[in-house]
């Protein structure tokens, strides 16, 4: 991008893995070596040796071409395509003698085309330029010594300036669909040489059969072989039949769609119009629309078979929201998630979601960052009149206390904010305060905060001296303080993660045990965060002991400092009373569960690739549905006692060692675990969590494959503590492993590599940043997008891509093979059947518009049933409706309609008297008749293979066919030194007489009896899916419930993963399936 | 069969009306919403389209073969009887035998009555006037402009004799057909008319009035028929005739039209000249008469097809009615969608 700053990050370079130690040395030892890294002086943009080395400018230019050089550049890129080389290669023979139809008719076309294509080009680049232009104006702040900063135009940057820059080429990116056309079109290649190697032989035999005899006389003597040029000498025979062969490859190329690149070049950048126009994926908030920056890979989003999303930022919000809490066994708490609104919104006959959910909630009220807790038992002090008051007061006290948050008031309104380390603790500071807990100071060794005194009903400041933060890590997964009370009590004060907190609970503190649990559980599968409350007073004489080694510990230097101190606060935080349990929701962003489930019943795997730990990613993958209670999780760490032991002691090969062999066995379990319960075919689903650590072994050369084999088995996949390396390098596992498209999705730099390393790469235009967004194929504003994004566009434009390369086929072979079948009847000699000027239209004008027609407009299903029935994107995931079972099908289609064209006009037209008056039909009456049948069948061929018709379609259908007659007319009025055979054809000849109506009214219904029939078949009795979905709009049964379940039901597999499967799995749990979805299909 | 759906359809503000269906329609081409038609292929419109064609089709079939049928035709192959016997051998040699006189007469039997104009053809078989080298051999700016247009490299082998241009060059010309008819009844002659055989676009604008031919059939080798150098092109109706290329290996070309009728029974005698070579190609010799209806001639092939294939669409029709019926799909059954899509 940067004109100098061409440190190009090698693809191949950075993702193939080689382990970390020796890519960074590796990298390192590159440092000064030419074009790869270079000696920069940062911060002295005027120092002599900055100034001796240089450097250019920063003006940043992303576009192709420049004014000078877009001609060449754009015509070489142009004709680096085979199929347009071909054409230029013919274009060029039909300057020679060899040419079979007149040089100006075959290069008008391609000029035509190469030129549409190269204006697309230049207003594309346009677009770069006027981005490009934006960008180098863009301010940013330099550093200009001691901290301070200017701004600076982007462009005006020097190198040793002090700003981020993160700039890789972009990979290019092609489509599967054309990757797969062009093979089609070798195959055309190969169809193309063979026939013409056919002809040539037959020429060539023809050709020598009319040497001069002992008569003297020759066979064919009207066309004089005596006296032949090279071309048709039949002594020189076989050197006829060679160039014979370049004139017919010139003939047949009629066979290869002249119009095709354009014409899908045209079709994408006006689909991509319409992604970036659609007002359901515009988000008003922000004012962004989707953005398809390119549009290369429209139709690849309806073949999306692995979503690999990142969390933050993507799948939520960044922002965490105390919601919910358990306190003495009651569950307080009547906020809604996300999840449950979705779930509540498909179905109200559910009752896996907790009681309150018909509840209207008051959301008046300003919104606080955090809070988004609602319960009238307990707010605005009401739980002073709980029955568990002091429970109560204890378990907000705690909350207020025991935290690491720092507090900021505001001077003016006297409001205070928090600064917390993480956005969970600022929710507990921030719930506190709205529980009238109000924390507002921290001293060195002080904690204040305001609260209700029972006894005189009066707000009163205490401050609690806080003795001890024992602080949080992953391995103890809790918390605590140790303080002493107004009172002089000590407390300590303890919340933590379930698993390490009930078994830390005294026999008398576990009262509320049981329900805490039951509640628990529902809050995580509801997809909160849950962290448990305790605490117990401390004996003095405890806390000395405790202080004393405490400190000793803490102040050690010997190896086992850390174990020193975890077993010593082990000691202390034991015998807990019970409080309650806190429940946080990790904020999703909107519609993030419905979007997951819909994707999840179109068939899409979903897979969270994150740098979070990994009980945050569990716990988002329960909000997004993707993991859900019953499922069997294989967890694959490396936090087993043995490893953390092994990685004191040091001995990095061991370590290494050590962690792969315990992956692999970790991944082996796994997967036998899968297959037993494949083999025993039970409903199991699996999820697969593994940690960024474990990544590192899972991803080497010899074990990846078996990484992809146990991830591929299991519903969802989630990858936490992932390095946006490792991000980049699950996508290529994926992406090369399955073979299948992925799709990744990101708002952050970190996410570039995945971006570019999948087949489509979605940014999430939000406000991390710009990076994924540039780096990103297509942007949208939000992750919801992704449903419509996908399933309606992405499914529309694979089946008109898909039928618009088929079909495209089709019509050249039909026009092919007609001019392949008159040749037979011409001893080969490459006489076209058809005028010059018919011949080179024919792609152009009277197919190229309804074709892309198609391409842009066509819907075999309306929006609202993509919707409805996700499971018919399968049709792309599976690639049906680009089979080669398909496209040769479509190929034959052309065959038979071509062999009907030429045999039934060849009869009907045969020798007969061809008008009243007696005159017979000669070459240009015939090839009319042709060409008119040929431009007849062909639209209506488009006009029964479409399924939407607008007042669009209609135009230009009907207007290519009139457009036919109108030219043949405006065309024979030309002087016949131009129009040659086609002077006055029409009005004279074809027009005139009742045979050519006849004729091609015969043969445009015979030719397209055996589509029509394979149709009505198809559609009676092997529907495709979308085939049905017509059936079942057309029918009005969309509105029977259980007739619209019937074909949708499918979708609902026990082993994919959203709201829709997980209910579906509970209900199956509960032994009342059946009557369940039944009753469900109802709220449909 | 067809069913117009259009979603969004709100009511469109009173006061703004023509801008906002203006506007609307935009909007619903943006969102991809615009009404449409989506017809889908039920066993019920599939049924009616073949009914339909079926009944379309028998009646022009009908109408078709009964115009073909009313079309005369005598066909009568004479190539290899106008061979006297003692060349029967060697077909060649008598042919390219100039100092031979070769003619030769015909008894055509009139079975129907046969109303004037009565066609006159010749027909050539295996005869490639299709073949690219033959069609590109000549120059219709010569036939047009005469001597004034000498770019005729076009025309090679033909383009010059002696070292002078030919007029009309290239091998079409060359190689015109040159067997003459005359016909008569009862010793006297049939009136045949030789005008207006030709397309009047090619007598008006592609072939010129002031070009006459020069330096015709004057080479060592001659093909075809010689023209009369007083005669305009434009006037020489046979060689127009014969200018217009062939589609196919097997063509008939108008040669005359008799002016009389021809009552069943009556026996037409045809004086001929069996000039042109067909035979070191293998190729045949025929002559036509057929009388013209308002679909042409005789060719019973659309008709025919076009009965088989409406009797078909009805075969169709009625199959496809009776597995309907048969095998119904009834509501709610899903039985017919078991193919699982899904994996």
């Amino acid at each position: 991008m940067t004109k100098c700053r061409r440190r190009r990050l090698h693809l191949s370079n950075i993702y193939a893995f080689k382990g970390r130690k020796s890519s960074f040395q590796e990298d390192h030892s590159h440092i000064g070596g030419p074009g790869f890294s270079r000696v920069v002086y940062c911060n002295e943009p005027n120092s002599p040796a900055a100034e001796r080395r240089n450097y250019t400018g920063n003006y940043v230019r992303s576009t192709k071409y420049t004014p000078a050089s877009f001609i060449p550049k754009s015509l070489f890129e142009q004709f680096r395509r085979v199929a347009n080389f071909y054409f230029l290669v013919t274009g060029i023979l039909s300057l020679t003698s060899l040419s079979p139809y007149s040089p100006i008719s075959a290069l008008l076309p391609l000029t035509f085309v190469i030129a549409a294509s190269m204006v697309k080009e230049a207003i594309e680049d346009w677009g770069r330029k006027k981005q490009d232009i934006e960008m180098n104006n863009r301010k940013v702040k330099v550093h200009d010594g001691n901290g301070k900063f200017r701004r600076e135009g982007w462009r005006n940057l020097k190198v040793g300036d002090i700003v981020i820059q993160n700039s890789t080429d972009p990979p290019s990116k092609r489509s599967r669909i054309e990757r797969k056309m062009d093979k089609i079109i070798y195959l055309m290649f190969g169809v193309v040489f063979l026939m013409s190697f056919i002809g040539s032989i037959v020429f060539g035999i023809e050709t020598r059969e009319d040497r001069v005899r002992n008569g003297g006389r020759t066979e064919r003597w009207y066309l004089r072989p005596d006296e032949a040029d090279i071309f048709f000498d039949p002594d020189r025979a076989p050197m006829a039949a060679i160039y014979h062969f370049f004139t017919a490859v010139m003939l047949y190329s009629y066979f290869i769609p002249i119009s095709l690149y354009v014409s899908i070049e045209i079709v994408k950048v006006l689909q991509s119009v319409f992604i970036n126009n659609d007002i359901l994926m515009y988000y008003e908030e922000n004012d962004k629309p989707a953005h398809a920056r390119t549009s290369n890979l429209n139709e690849e989003l309806g073949m999306v078979d692995t979503i690999l999303s990142d969390k933050t930022g993507t799948l939520t919000c960044n922002s965490m929201e105390f919601i919910k809490c358990s306190i003495a066994g009651t569950a307080y708490g009547r906020g809604i998630t996300e999840v449950e609104r979705s779930m509540a919104m498909r179905s109200n006959g559910s009752n896996l979601v907790g009681e309150d959910l018909d509840v209207v909630v008051d959301q008046s009220g300003p919104k606080i960052k955090g809070f988004n807790f609602q319960d009238e038992r307990v707010m605005k002090g009401n739980w002073v009149k709980q029955r568990d008051a002091a429970v109560l007061q204890k378990f907000f006290r705690l909350l207020a206390v025991c935290h690491t948050a720092i507090p900021e008031t505001d001077e003016a309104t006297g409001s205070v904010s928090y600064e917390a380390e993480s956005p969970d603790e600022a929710a507990f500071v921030v719930a506190a305060r709205e529980f009238g807990f109000e924390f507002f100071s921290r001293t060195q060794n002080g904690i204040s905060f305001r609260e209700l005194d029972l006894a005189s009903g009066k707000t009163v400041e205490r401050v609690y001296r806080l003795l001890n933060v024992l602080e949080f890590n992953s391995a103890r997964k809790r918390m605590s303080v140790i303080v002493r009370d107004e009172d002089g009590r000590l407390l300590l004060l303890s919340k933590g993660a379930d698993n390490v907190m009930f078994e830390r609970l005294a026999k008398n503190g576990r009262k509320f045990e049981e329900k805490t649990r039951e509640h628990v559980n529902e809050y995580a599968d509801a997809g909160l965060r849950t962290l448990i409350l305790a605490y117990r007073e401390v004996d003095e004489n405890e806390y000395i002991e405790f202080s004393k080694n405490f400190n000793e510990a803490k102040n050690s230097v010997t190896a086992d400092r850390e174990s020193l101190i975890d077993e010593i606060t082990d000691q202390m935080e034991r015998n807990l009373i019970l409080l309650g349990a806190t429940a946080v929701e990790d904020k999703l962003q909107n519609g993030v569960p419905d979007c997951i489930d819909k994707l999840a019943q179109a068939g899409i795997k979903i897979w969270v690739l994150t740098g979070d730990k990994m009980e945050t990613a569990i716990n988002i993958g329960f909000a997004c549905s993707l993991l859900r209670q019953e499922m069997k999780q294989i967890i694959i760490n490396l936090e087993t006692p043995h490893i953390k032991a092994l990685e004191k002691a040091g001995g990095k090969d061991e370590i290494e060692q050590a962690s792969r062999e315990s992956v692999v066995k970790q991944m082996e379990e796994g997967k036998a675990l899968l297959t037993a319960s494949r083999s025993a075919s039970s409903h199991e689903a699996f999820a697969l969590i593994i940690d960024g650590k474990s990544l590192t072994y899972a991803l080497e050369d010899d074990f990846k494959k078996k990484f992809l084999d146990l991830a591929t088995g299991c519903a969802s996949v989630i990858c936490c503590r992932s390095s946006p390396k490792q991000k980049a390098l699950v996508t290529r596992l994926v992406k090369s492993g399955t073979g299948k498209t992925t799709l990744a999705i990101g708002d952050g730099a970190n996410d570039v590599g995945m971006l570019q390393e999948a087949d489509i790469g979605v940014g999430i235009s939000g406000v991390e940043g710009m990076q994924a967004v540039m780096s990103s194929d297509i942007a949208i504003a939000q992750f919801r997008y992704l449903e419509r994004l996908l399933l309606v566009h992405g499914h529309w434009c694979y089946s008109r891509i898909s039928s618009m390369i088929c079909y495209f086929f089709y019509k050249n072979i039909t026009f092919g093979v007609t001019v392949f079948l008159y040749e037979a009847y011409t001893s080969f000699s490459a006489q076209p059947a058809y005028n010059d000027w018919f011949l080179s239209l024919f792609n152009v004008f009277f197919s190229s518009l309804p074709v892309i027609a198609l391409g842009v407009f066509d819907q075999d299903v309306s929006a609202r049933y993509c919707y409805k029935f996700p499971l018919l994107y399968q049709e792309g995931v599976q690639n049906l409706l680009f089979s080669w079972k398909r496209i040769i099908g479509w190929m034959f289609n052309g065959v038979f309609t071509a062999l009907a064209i030429f045999f039934l006009c060849k009869e009907s037209l045969k020798h007969q008297i061809y008008n009243p008056n007696g005159k017979t039909a000669g070459r240009e009456i015939l090839g009319g008749t042709m060409y008119t049948c040929v431009v007849w069948v062909v639209n209506l061929q488009m006009a029964l293979a479409i399924s939407y018709f607008t007042w669009l379609q209609h135009i230009v259908i009907w207007g290519s066919v009139a457009f036919w007659y109108i030219f043949l007319m405006i065309y024979g009025a030309i002087a016949p030194s131009f129009s040659t055979d086609a002077y006055k054809v029409f009005i004279e000849a074809l027009a005139p007489a009742p045979s050519y109506w006849l004729t091609t009214l015969f043969v445009m219904f015979f030719a397209l009896i055996p589509f029509f029939v394979f149709k009505s078949v198809q559609m009676r009795f092997f529907p495709g899916y979308h085939q049905m979905i017509q059936w079942i709009r057309y029918e009005g049964h969309s509105n029977d419930p259980e007739f619209v379940e019937m074909v949708r039901q499918r979708s609902i597999r026990p082993t994919t993963v959203g709201f829709t499967a997980r209910r579906a799995a509970s209900v199956r749990r509960s032994g009342r399936f059946h009557d369940q979805l039944n009753k469900n299909f109802i709220a449909f | 069969m067809m069913e117009v759906e259009g979603s969004m359809n709100r009511a469109p503000d009173q006061s703004s009306f023509l801008r906002s269906r203006r506007s609307k329609a935009l909007y619903q081409f943006k969102q991809q919403n615009l009404p449409a038609c989506k017809p889908v292929l039920t066993p019920i419109s599939v049924i009616t389209v073949f009914m339909l064609m079926g009944f379309v089709f028998i009646p022009i079939g009908l109408i078709t073969l009964r115009a073909s049928r009313d079309a005369i035709e005598i066909i009568d192959r004479y190539d290899v009887e106008c061979i006297p016997e003692e060349y029967k051998t060697n077909k060649l040699s008598y042919i390219t035998d100039s100092s031979i006189l070769k003619n030769c007469t015909r008894y055509l039997k009139v079975q129907k009555y046969m109303k004037a104009p009565i066609f006159i053809y010749y027909q050539l078989d295996n005869y490639y006037q299709n073949h690219r080298r033959y069609v590109k051999s000549r120059s219709d700016q010569q036939l047009l402009h005469g001597l004034e247009y000498s770019h005729t490299s076009s025309c090679e082998p033909e383009e010059s004799s002696n070292g002078l241009p030919i007029v009309p060059c290239g091998l079409i010309a060359w190689s015109m057909f040159n067997d003459t008819f005359t016909f008569s009844r009862e010793r006297t002659k049939l009136k045949v008319s030789r005008n207006n055989i030709a397309w009047k676009s090619d007598r008006e604008q592609k072939f010129g009035k002031n070009v006459y031919p020069v330096n015709f059939q004057n080479g060592t080798l001659i093909g075809g028929a010689k023209l009369d150098p007083k005669i305009p092109l434009s006037d020489q109706e046979d060689f127009i005739v014969w200018m217009r290329a062939a589609a196919l290996l097997s063509f008939r070309k108008l040669y005359g039209r008799i002016e009389e009728d021809l009552e069943p029974g009556t026996v037409v005698e045809v004086n001929l000249m069996n000039n042109y070579n067909t035979y070191s190609f293998s190729g045949q010799k025929k002559l036509i008469l057929s009388t013209s209806n308002w679909l042409g001639g005789r060719n019973d092939f659309l008709g025919i097809t076009y009965l088989v294939v409406g009797s078909s669409s009805i075969v169709i029709s009625i199959i496809f009615m009776l597995l309907h019926l048969k095998n119904p799909r009834p509501y709610g059954d899903n039985s017919w969608n078991k193919k699982s899509l899904a994996s």
